[in-house]
């Protein structure tokens, strides 16, 4: 049977019955996408805006409501401005660059995200993750009004999967029962939980980690500034360690770690999570609980991120603790690594091993994430007494000794892979070339003619000249680059320079769709290009 | 990178010795290691260089294969 397994926010995609299900044979589709949530809903609009055509199917007929993320990156938002709703998201959420971290009642740690200038978006905005959801439905239904192939099916589970020569067919159910879809491709974005993954019996290893966390949100009218406050041993005793941090809306997080061996249902009665707020807030400021769960976490990922004509990103790939944000935010960047790749490959532009390279990259960034973020769970939730013993001695250190602070470890914030080692990356042709724009990686943003760069990059390949020649366009079997050509003096903030040029005179960068460099050198060299070109599409 | 000095290199060894136990009189076991925890951490912040100290966890192991202990 149909039935809703959480409450909806927002109710956008009631359902409707579909012609597909009145046909005698599955319809073929190229793209399905299983899973609407933030990561099924990114790689549709990237998808849709290409041109190529797109379903997807989600079980629930609209947004879930409840509290996940908040936290949404800087990479996210260059991503969602590519995919034009940056704007959007700025305006909704709120902006914060600062954490502040507190060891009973002394802080002891505190950093800035961004203390460099030059970029068109904040290091983190908070917003809500159903309003995050919200976002990207409105820009699909903008894109689909201005004749984006885009389609999404609500009340549509997918229940079972076969995989054919050359496609894959889906097992749908609906409030008017069962029908089958046919894929040519099948991007499975259903959730941590992942019934494609479960169907296909494909593995999901990793790490529980033993602890839980019971959060509330409250609305509350408080003078707390925008940062994002992070205890251990908090004086107030609402748990071992605790977060406050704010959304939009008068809306504020907190987060308490209240152990492993916990009685939920009691937890979550209204008088004890009262309680823990009281503890934290003080019996003065008025307040109204608008949500409260208690969670677990684990990390793990799927072994292989591809399997033939199914392709798996977001939480239903890997799955991180939340400390670090890098849940949705590495789910976002999936998508974006993903789209280009299969709308190439789906042109004929590019081999089928192109999408081989999708999975390689994103296994590379979910090892990252979950390195990062078991670190920073071992760190507040330590799993020995000796772990527990150092993780207290560099507290009590660091209020002190500065040395001690880079230790404090509260959860690493999301940050984009460089993917250092590609097989899609072409030369580091660049002496002097800045670290950071090194092939792999995604573009730094930098000011440019009173708006950014990466505004000016959209989503094809590129070919970026600094003070350097080039034709206006270079084509390579099908693939046409086009060029946009700067000069170091467009920005006498120096930040291009600094980003793109470093020690040299001049660069020519390739890059790829979505935004991440794939070979570098000093001046064009026309074979060398088209060379790089046919390597960042898989074609050696 | 400066290789991990294994053979003596404390002037007055009996002195700094004498002064490390002193370090923990009158603290209960639980002190004592957090004490320890405290001074490993200075140390190694002092040292610095990662390699000595990766070079350092694993003579601390006294594993047989260690081919960074000195034969005399
Ligand atoms: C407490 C908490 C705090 C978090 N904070 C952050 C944060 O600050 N920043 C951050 O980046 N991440 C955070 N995360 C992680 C973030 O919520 C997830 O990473 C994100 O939701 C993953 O998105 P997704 O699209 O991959 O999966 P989901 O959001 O789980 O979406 C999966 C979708 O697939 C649908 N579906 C499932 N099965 C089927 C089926 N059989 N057929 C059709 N549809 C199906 C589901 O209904 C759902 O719509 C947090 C998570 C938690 C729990």
């Amino acid at each position: 049977m149909l039935q809703d397994r959480y409450t909806l926010a927002f109710r956008e995609y009631p359902y409707r019955r579909s012609v597909d299900q009145d046909l005698p044979s599955p319809v073929r589709h190229p793209v399905v996408i299983v899973g609407g949530g933030p990561v099924g809903m990114t790689a549709a609009l990237d998808l849709g805006l290409k041109g190529v055509p797109v379903l997807v199917l989600d079980d629930h007929e609209g947004i879930g409501m409840g509290s996940r993320a908040i936290c949404i990156a800087k990479r996210t938002l260059e991503i969602s401005d590519r995919l034009g709703c940056g704007t959007a998201l700025v305006e909704r959420g709120v902006v914060w660059n600062l954490g502040k971290v507190f060891h009973r009642d002394r802080k002891v740690f505190e950093f800035n995200l961004l203390p460099e200038e030059g970029h068109r978006y904040p290091a983190f905005i908070n917003l809500q993750q159903p309003y995050f959801e919200k976002v990207l439905v409105d820009r699909i239904r903008a894109a689909q009004a201005d004749g984006a192939p885009i389609e999404i099916r609500g009340r549509n589970r997918v229940d079972g999967v076969q995989m054919e020569d050359g496609g894959v067919i889906l097992e749908v159910t609906t409030p008017d029962g069962p029908y089958a879809v046919a894929a040519d491709w099948v991007v499975a974005c259903d959730g941590a939980g992942s019934p494609m993954r479960t169907a296909l019996g494909l593995e999901f290893d990793g790490r529980v980690f033993e602890d839980s966390f019971l959060i509330a949100d409250v609305r509350m009218k408080a003078d707390f500034p925008t940062e994002r406050r992070f205890w251990f041993d908090p004086p107030f005793k609402s748990g071992s360690s605790a977060l406050l941090h704010k959304q939009p809306d008068d809306v504020w997080r907190l987060d308490f770690q209240i152990g492993w061996h916990v009685d939920r249902e009691k937890e979550l009665r209204d008088e004890n999570v009262r309680a823990r707020i009281e503890e934290m807030l003080g019996p003065e400021i008025p307040y109204e609980v608008v949500w409260k769960s208690i969670y677990t976490f684990q990390c793990r990922r799927m072994t292989a991120f591809r399997n033939g004509r199914v392709l798996f990103a977001g939480d239903s790939a890997h799955q991180v603790s939340p400390f670090g944000a890098r849940g949705a935010n590495s789910g976002v960047q999936d998508a974006d690594n993903l789209a280009w790749k299969l709308e190439m490959v789906i042109r004929g532009l590019a081999p089928d091993t192109l999408l081989d390279s999708y999975a390689s990259e994103r296994e590379f960034g979910a090892d990252e994430n979950i390195l990062n973020s078991t670190r920073a769970t071992d760190f507040i939730t330590p799993k020995s007494d000796t772990s527990k013993l150092f993780r207290d001695a560099v507290l009590d250190l660091s209020e002190r000794y500065a040395f001690a602070r880079p230790l404090v470890n509260s959860g690493r914030l999301s940050v984009p892979c460089t993917y250092d080692g590609s097989p899609l990356n072409g030369p580091d042709a660049l002496p002097g070339g800045p670290d950071r724009s090194r092939p792999g990686s995604p573009c730094p943003d930098a000011p440019l003619d009173g708006g950014f760069l990466l505004g000016r990059l959209g989503g094809t390949f590129r070919l970026l000249t600094i003070d350097a020649e080039a034709p206006p366009e270079v084509s390579a079997d099908g693939i046409d680059v086009p060029r946009l050509a700067l000069s170091a003096a467009l920005d006498p903030s120096g930040a291009l320079a600094d980003r793109y040029l470093g020690k040299a005179r001049s660069a020519v960068y390739l890059l790829r769709p979505d935004q991440h460099v794939a070979a570098r050198w000093e001046s064009y060299d026309e074979d060398a290009v088209l060379t790089a070109i046919r390597g960042a599409t898989g074609r050696h | 990178m400066q290789d991990l000095i294994l053979t003596p290199n404390i002037d007055g060894p009996d002195d700094f010795y004498a002064e490390l136990i002193a370090a923990h009189d009158g603290l209960s076991k639980e002190e004592s290691d957090a004490f320890n925890a405290r001074l490993i951490l200075i140390l190694a912040n002092h040292i610095g260089d990662r390699a000595a100290l990766s070079a350092a966890l694993a003579a601390a192991k006294l594993s047989q294969e260690d081919t960074t202990a000195c034969p005399d």
